[in-house]
């Protein structure tokens, strides 16, 4: 059943201002996220991924030039929120988020478990002894003794402190939680478990996920659709089965190609060339410079193609009568 | 266990293995207010293995295992607090400073994080002539001329484009290079890698690691390859050594330790390791409960003991588990194989 999605994001720009011009870091994204659904954003460093997430939870830099575009939350316009509506009902409430590296960045002084419970008490307004109680039982969740309620950060390691960062997201009940980068500082076997604490989030809570990040391999943990970010733009939103085993874009294939495997003889390749200047992107596509299958059309824009269910493809190979490959 | 020192005199024949290590420790004081000994940090606790010529091998481990502890024991950054680090059959705790010089001309080291590696008041000319005037190669042209040649030989040329730039004007991947080629420009016998593509894209990654194993080859370099990342091991190694706090666990040829892997935790380390799969979301990953554990106070007898699921106890916790040999060339202590 085709139900209104939870977050639907239509022709999202963000572009900075910097000494050398203006920088198109989101230019044009449209995709959306359906009720208890994860979706993975995978891209390069410098591909606009981070910035994505910053502008659905408007916390932006002061050189913003440009932001525009619709972000539909279960059917409001969030962007059309003033500011003091938007921190009162959605920042956090609705939609939190776990940042890049955040778990460095717990306060040194303060005990984990005030840290937690902090959104419930500046937001709900609940007092420290209801949210404490509430801190207790998302510790629980993500899988930390209640012990550790009384610890410093310095007394956690780096998983715990992880699993911290987790909690504090997920205090409030979210409906969609972002993940910027979530297990990449992380060691082998505590990616896995964290991977595991949000699997069973997914499962027993209904909780949605936004994961971003360039680690091919964890993100196919947890996602259930993909979209594949490149110099500010969707190359491809599919989903997971069909990304991973049959990924359409050109890139998607390069990218797919490179991920070192353990049980697979075939050695990674990498990918020729590099991604480019977000300050004056190319005409045409952004990727034909390093595409191996690029043609005459490509000098032209391509627009997002459709191709099956919820499959969709920046590429000129999957136009009506194109050359599919 | 043969740990009679080695003779001065001990010439190295091309049958003398490049490096061999026995029993290596390298503890780290630790005191409070300065003075107050609390104990120590043991992060290389008796290791023992041997490296070829033209060999690469990757330490794997997590972090806090111990495995970039042992790479700067090896370079000489750290005293060994106990054991023997051999190099072409003479003992580096031998080596006066001149002989330590020319030790380290021999053994190239190329950092994790190479914008930190490379001084960025520097432009890279200047910093590969550095190594030159530090060994005593004074002359301009033969400066250039090597200067020229690594350049070519890591894929940054044309050199005139690159000769003149700072740190911060080259990408990451471009940066690496420059540190590859600083390690090369003395022509070591040795190339030890700590983490070296860690803080590079994804997309870079590879192409790196290749160049490194193309320039191993070419030069028949022993490689130590340090990492956490055991996927990219397989393209880019001969051998494995897995460390866990402090000791070297397991070791075999890569495809023997993928493929029959022996020890309970490089079991753990396989199992949570994943390719990009759809099938991935439907499951959760077997993870052995708890942390690596502290260095400061390790468990008795095998490290990996509290988080093992075949621990025995009477045993596990109590004795070290000693090398055994399950098949052929594949070590593993564990006393499953008793």
């Amino acid at each position: 059943m085709a139900s209104t999605p939870l977050l639907s994001v239509e022709d999202l720009k963000l572009h900075y201002r910097s000494s050398r011009g203006v920088v198109k870091a989101v230019d044009g994204l449209s995709f959306d996220i359906q009720r208890n659904e994860a979706l993975v954003v995978l891209g390069e460093s410098g591909c606009g991924k981070s910035s994505l997430a910053k502008t659905l939870l408007r916390i932006l830099p002061r050189n913003v030039h440009h932001c525009s575009g619709r972000v539909m939350l279960d059917g409001t316009d969030i962007m059309a929120l003033d500011e003091e509506r938007f921190r009162r009902d959605v920042r956090w409430l609705r939609i939190a988020m776990v940042m890049q590296a955040s778990m460095n960045a717990l306060n040194p002084v303060v005990r984990v478990g005030e840290q937690v419970a902090e959104p419930l008490r500046v937001l709900r307004k609940w007092d420290r002894q209801r949210a404490m109680r509430k801190a207790a039982e998302v510790f629980e969740l993500v899988g930390i003794s209640t012990d550790f309620l009384q610890r410093y950060p310095f007394e956690l390691s780096g998983g715990m402190r992880q699993r911290v960062v987790l909690a504090m997201a997920l205090i409030t009940d979210p409906e969609l939680v972002i993940l910027d980068e979530p297990t990449s500082a992380l060691d082998v076997l505590t990616q896995a478990s964290i991977m595991n604490v949000l699997k069973r989030i997914k499962r027993e809570r209904g909780t949605s996920f936004m994961l971003i990040t360039h680690d091919v391999a964890t993100s196919s943990e947890i996602a259930d659709r993909v979209a594949l970010m490149y110099a500010g733009q969707l190359v491809e939103i599919s989903t997971a089965g069909e990304f991973f085993r049959h990924p359409a874009h050109p890139y998607s294939k390069l990218l797919m190609a490179s991920v070192p495997r353990l049980r697979q003889e075939q050695r990674p390749a990498h990918i020729p060339g590099q991604p480019p200047n977000l300050l004056a992107p190319p005409d045409g596509c952004r990727f034909a410079d390093r595409c191996p299958s690029r043609f005459q059309r490509c000098a032209e824009d391509p627009k997002m193609f459709r191709l099956g269910y919820r499959r969709q493809v920046r590429c000129w190979l999957f136009a009506e009568g194109g050359k599919r490959p | 266990m043969n740990t009679s020192p080695p003779s001065a005199a001990a010439t190295a024949t091309s049958e003398t293995p490049l490096v061999s290590v026995r029993d290596l420790r390298t503890w780290f004081e630790l005191r409070q207010w300065g003075f107050v000994r609390v104990g120590s940090v043991r992060a290389v606790d008796g290791v023992n293995f041997t490296l070829k010529r033209g060999e690469a091998v990757a330490f794997v481990g997590e972090s806090g295992c111990g495995k970039s502890s042992l790479a700067r024991t090896l370079l000489g950054l750290h005293q060994p607090t106990a054991g023997v680090v051999e190099f072409e059959g003479r003992s580096m705790a031998s080596l006066n400073s001149r002989e330590l010089l020319d030790y380290r001309a021999r053994v190239g080291y190329v950092q994790q994080d190479p914008y930190g590696a490379l001084p960025p008041f520097m432009d890279v000319r200047r910093i590969l002539r550095e190594p030159l005037i530090i060994h005593g190669i004074r002359n301009r042209a033969e400066q250039e001329r090597r200067i020229r040649k690594v350049l070519e030989e890591t894929r940054l040329s044309p050199p005139d484009e690159y000769l003149p730039k700072f740190p911060h004007m080259l990408s990451g991947g471009q940066q690496q290079r420059v540190v590859i080629a600083r390690a090369l420009i003395l022509e070591p016998s040795m190339i030890i890698a700590d983490e070296p593509v860690s803080m590079l894209d994804a997309s870079v990654r590879v192409e790196i690691l290749s160049l490194l194993r193309r320039i191993q080859t070419s030069h028949e370099l022993t490689l130590a390859f340090i990492t956490h990342d055991l996927s990219t091991v397989r393209h880019f190694a001969e051998r494995i050594f897995v460390m866990y706090a402090g000791r070297i666990v397991e070791s075999a040829p890569v495809e023997e330790l993928l493929n029959h892997p022996q020890h309970p935790y490089t079991h753990a380390l396989l199992a949570a390791l994943a390719d990009p799969d759809p099938d991935n979301a439907l499951r959760e990953r077997e993870v052995p409960s708890g942390e690596a554990p502290s260095l400061l106070n390790p468990p008795s007898g095998c490290r990996f003991h509290p988080r093992c699921p075949h621990a025995m106890s009477g045993v596990c916790d109590v004795d070290d588990p000693p090398d055994f040999e399950p098949r052929r060339g594949h070590i593993s202590s564990c006393w499953l194989h008793r």
